[in-house]
């Protein structure tokens, strides 16, 4: 991330190390992740120690160390999505894209995750990719979905 | 959306200003032409809610209809989303089901021709429940609409007859982005008169007599807690909302932010005011972008009014909003933890013996509670307790928002009153299991709850009852299972749940989730053995007796009531090696009735590991030393010809 991009991300909170899971929360929008040197960077510049910084970033399951996917897939594994079936759309799309959960493909098209609850549990299964969420789902469904997305 | 509201920019500076707002929000809930309104909350967005939007839209440009088309939360009835609801002057107002981008332009020829597309309609609505007026709001009818009997009232279908909506007040019946639409329902006007006419102390005397207890899953006397932080020592004071809204299967704390976010702003004011603080956060999950939208947008509305920020309503009283976006950790949702999270550490939950009301946030008095509870305080403030606590049981006053979700005909975010039974809640309002299947339980309560089995359907909900059960009412989520859920596989899936989102701080949550995990894990593979039942149950205690905060002290929860009512499951996995409701994969077998199958290959091309052997006209096989039993043929199979022992 670009010095000044990082800049005006820490502007906007006013510098605080109270605003750190927002700030890294904003990297990680424009990012994609969190690269190491930019976490390095917030924390010089707040002036607080890395290991806080990482502390953070590794505590919250929505950030990730690691570039993923142009695309980021969320099964929903919320409990009326479980009782539907989730489990089974989750096992067909690791096995589809070859990656644990978690998981980026080789080609940075697909990462693979999972999310407790989305809150449209009337439509389980559900899987969001990207933004988009997508409902009464099965494996053979939620396996024809990918080929949307390049 | 909103932007047309010509009291932008003007501040509210006394009641004549909110009578004026609330009059234009009346012309635009209630305006002299059509008004279409689809529900776009994101249950309805992904129902298909934005493409029936848009077609209506295109429909109403491209006929230069005179329509006004609007955007509102969610009216509850999940299932038959997307819903969209027609408001005509002199007709009913009538709610539309199960939309479609076709239906709604040809809904819009149906309109324009005075028709009532009755075969489409959920309901008809002929008066609204207005809590801040004496009368409820009849619509004028014009003479000569008799076939509109054909559809059903909305007090008289099943999912809505039962319930009363408080904390759902406005939701489905606003625009979500317009503050006008909230004033016109009587929005603000409280908050008008706890400025002016009340005393601090007054309301949360009012708050303790009304029997008000936190709606977030503890249940703690609302009324109490301001009382304390009140009291609290502290230069500064903090009031919090907690949006982090972690047990799967639960959504009303969206579904309200989404819907109705002035409610909480409202409320938060109130309290606020009663307490003393003059600063308060909206700690919301990430996950709920567009919770995080419309509160965003509701607290910039309030600010440029003046109904939020310095000297509101001219009252002297200055109070500030921040809103907080949670980083997707379930443990967060704890007080202390949300707090921690708030300061910018990691959500780790610290022991209570000083409460958060005397040291919270940044070590000050902070007065915490839960979006459902902020959305109730206004009403409760309007209304008086005397009023509500009429509703509701002995020790559990007023109305409880449930998510009625999993295998239960009506799917939906629903109101009741405190103390319906649990077979009123799921055979009356649910109208029952569907494909004629057997019920088997209901789990309330989220990972910290249970499951409660068909012998006690008889109960009656509330915060009490329901953990004399070994559950508890958590944040609402009601989760219907029926024969063909593993309850094994259910502890299962909330202990693994709970194991990934201890915070690790307790040994005995971090590590007794683990092995709790470990041994359920066993059992639904085949790998059970005698005495596991009594060392689940030990671990339990101890996970139970040692853990710092609730996620630990509650976490053995769905091990003990599964075991407590489904002992014979249990037992059937570890020494049967059978799983009576053939969900556990493992301890099954597939194979394929060579009667039934018509030899349509279907299975066999998406087989993922060629297991299935067959060609056309020639009855398929499992091969079993393949087949990794992963279900996908019996979910293929158009005559359900693959069977499972």
């Amino acid at each position: 991330m670009k010095k000044a991009q990082l800049e005006k991300i820490l502007k906007r909170y006013d510098y605080q190390d109270s605003d750190l899971l927002a700030i890294l929360q904003d990297v990680q929008t424009q990012e994609n992740y969190l690269p190491r040197k930019t976490l390095e960077e917030v924390a010089e510049r707040l002036a607080i120690p890395l290991a806080r910084v990482y502390k953070l970033a590794t505590f919250y399951r929505t950030f990730s160390l690691t570039p993923r996917g142009r695309h980021l897939i969320n099964v929903c594994l919320g409990t009326a999505c479980h009782v539907r079936g989730a489990t089974m759309v989750l096992e067909r799309l690791k096995r589809d894209l070859g990656v644990k959960a978690g998981g980026t493909t080789k080609d940075l098209r697909f990462t693979l995750d999972t999310v407790r609850c989305i809150g449209c549990c009337s439509l389980g299964p559900v899987v969001v990719i990207n933004e988009e969420i997508f409902g009464k789902l099965n494996q053979e469904k939620a396996a024809k979905l990918l080929k949307e997305y390049n | 959306m909103g932007d047309d509201g010509k009291g932008d920019g003007m501040k509210v500076r006394g009641l004549e200003d909110l009578k004026k707002l609330r009059e234009e929000g009346l012309t635009r809930i209630y305006p002299d032409q059509v008004k279409i309104t689809v529900g776009m909350a994101t249950c309805g967005i992904s129902a298909g809610a934005n493409r029936v939007y848009e077609a209506i839209r295109e429909g109403i440009e491209k006929e230069k209809l005179s329509i006004i088309l609007a955007k509102s939360g969610c009216l509850g009835f999940c299932q038959r989303e997307p819903l969209v609801d027609v408001w005509r002057p002199g007709f009913p107002r009538i709610i539309y089901e199960e939309m479609t981008p076709e239906k709604g332009v040809e809904l819009l020829g149906e309109i324009f021709n005075g028709g009532l597309k009755k075969e489409w309609a959920l309901c008809r609505m002929e008066e609204e429940v207005l809590f801040f007026e004496d009368e409820p709001l009849r619509y004028k009818i014009e003479s000569g609409l008799e076939d509109r009997d054909a559809i059903p009232l909305y007090q008289d279908v099943g999912f809505y007859r039962k319930q009363l909506k408080i904390a759902l007040r406005n939701c489905g019946y606003i625009d979500p982005e317009s503050i006008e639409d909230y004033i016109a329902r009587g929005g603000y006007f409280t908050l008008y008169k706890v400025l002016n006419e009340m005393k601090p102390e007054e309301i949360i005397e009012e708050a303790k007599r009304s029997g008000l207890r936190g709606r977030g899953g503890a249940g703690f006397p609302t009324g109490r807690k301001w009382e304390s932080c009140r009291r609290a020592e502290g230069d500064k004071r903090y009031v919090v909302c907690n949006a982090d809204e972690g047990d799967p299967g639960a959504y009303m704390d969206r579904s309200v932010l989404e819907g109705d976010p002035h409610s909480v702003l409202e409320g938060m004011l109130i309290g606020a005011y009663a307490i003393g603080a003059h600063e308060g956060y909206i700690y919301v999950r990430n996950e709920y972008p567009l919770a995080v939208k419309n509160m965003g947008t509701a607290i910039k509305k309030a600010e440029e009014m003046g109904l939020l920020g310095e000297d509101i309503l001219g009252s002297g009283f200055d109070f500030t909003i921040k809103i907080n976006r949670g980083g997707g950790a379930f443990v967060a949702g704890e007080s202390t933890a949300l707090m921690a999270s708030i300061e910018g550490y990691v959500a780790e939950p610290r022991a209570k013996h000083i409460h958060t009301v005397e040291s919270g946030l940044w070590d000050r008095p902070t007065n915490l509670n839960n979006v459902e509870t902020w959305a109730n305080v206004p009403v409760i403030v309007e209304k008086g307790a005397d009023w509500y606590n009429k509703i509701g049981t002995e020790g559990s006053k007023g109305t409880k928002i449930f998510s009625l979700v999993g295998k239960i005909n009506n799917t939906g975010l629903i109101e009741v009153p405190m103390g319906m039974t649990l077979r009123e809640v799921i055979y009356d309002i649910g109208e029952g299991i569907p494909e004629g299947k057997q019920f088997k339980a209901v789990q309330t309560g989220g990972p910290s709850g249970g499951c409660i089995p068909d012998k006690l359907l008889d109960l009656p909900v509330d915060f009490d009852e329901l953990t004399k059960v070994g559950s508890m009412m958590g944040s609402g989520g009601m989760i219907v299972m029926d024969e063909s859920t593993c309850m094994v596989d259910v502890a299962k899936y909330f202990t693994d749940f709970l194991k990934d989102e201890s915070c690790g701080k307790c040994t005995s949550c971090r590590d007794g989730t683990l092995r709790m995990y470990e041994i359920l894990d066993n059992i639904t593979k085949g790998k059970g053995k005698e005495g596991d039942i009594e060392l689940l149950e030990e671990l339990a205690w101890v996970t139970a007796e040692a853990s710092l905060c609730a996620l630990g002290q509650t976490a053995p929860n769905p091990v003990l009531s599964t075991i407590r009512y489904f002992r014979d499951e249990y037992e059937a996995h570890i020494r049967d090696k059978k799983c009576p409701a053939k969900v556990c994969n493992e301890l099954l077998t597939f194979t394929i009735d060579p009667e039934a199958c018509i030899a349509c290959l279907k299975c066999k091309k998406l087989c993922p590991v060629e297991a299935i052997t067959g060609e056309k006209k020639v009855p398929h096989e499992i091969d079993q030393s393949i087949c990794i039993k992963c279900g996908t043929c019996r979910e293929v199979c158009p005559v359900d010809a693959v069977r499972v022992e």
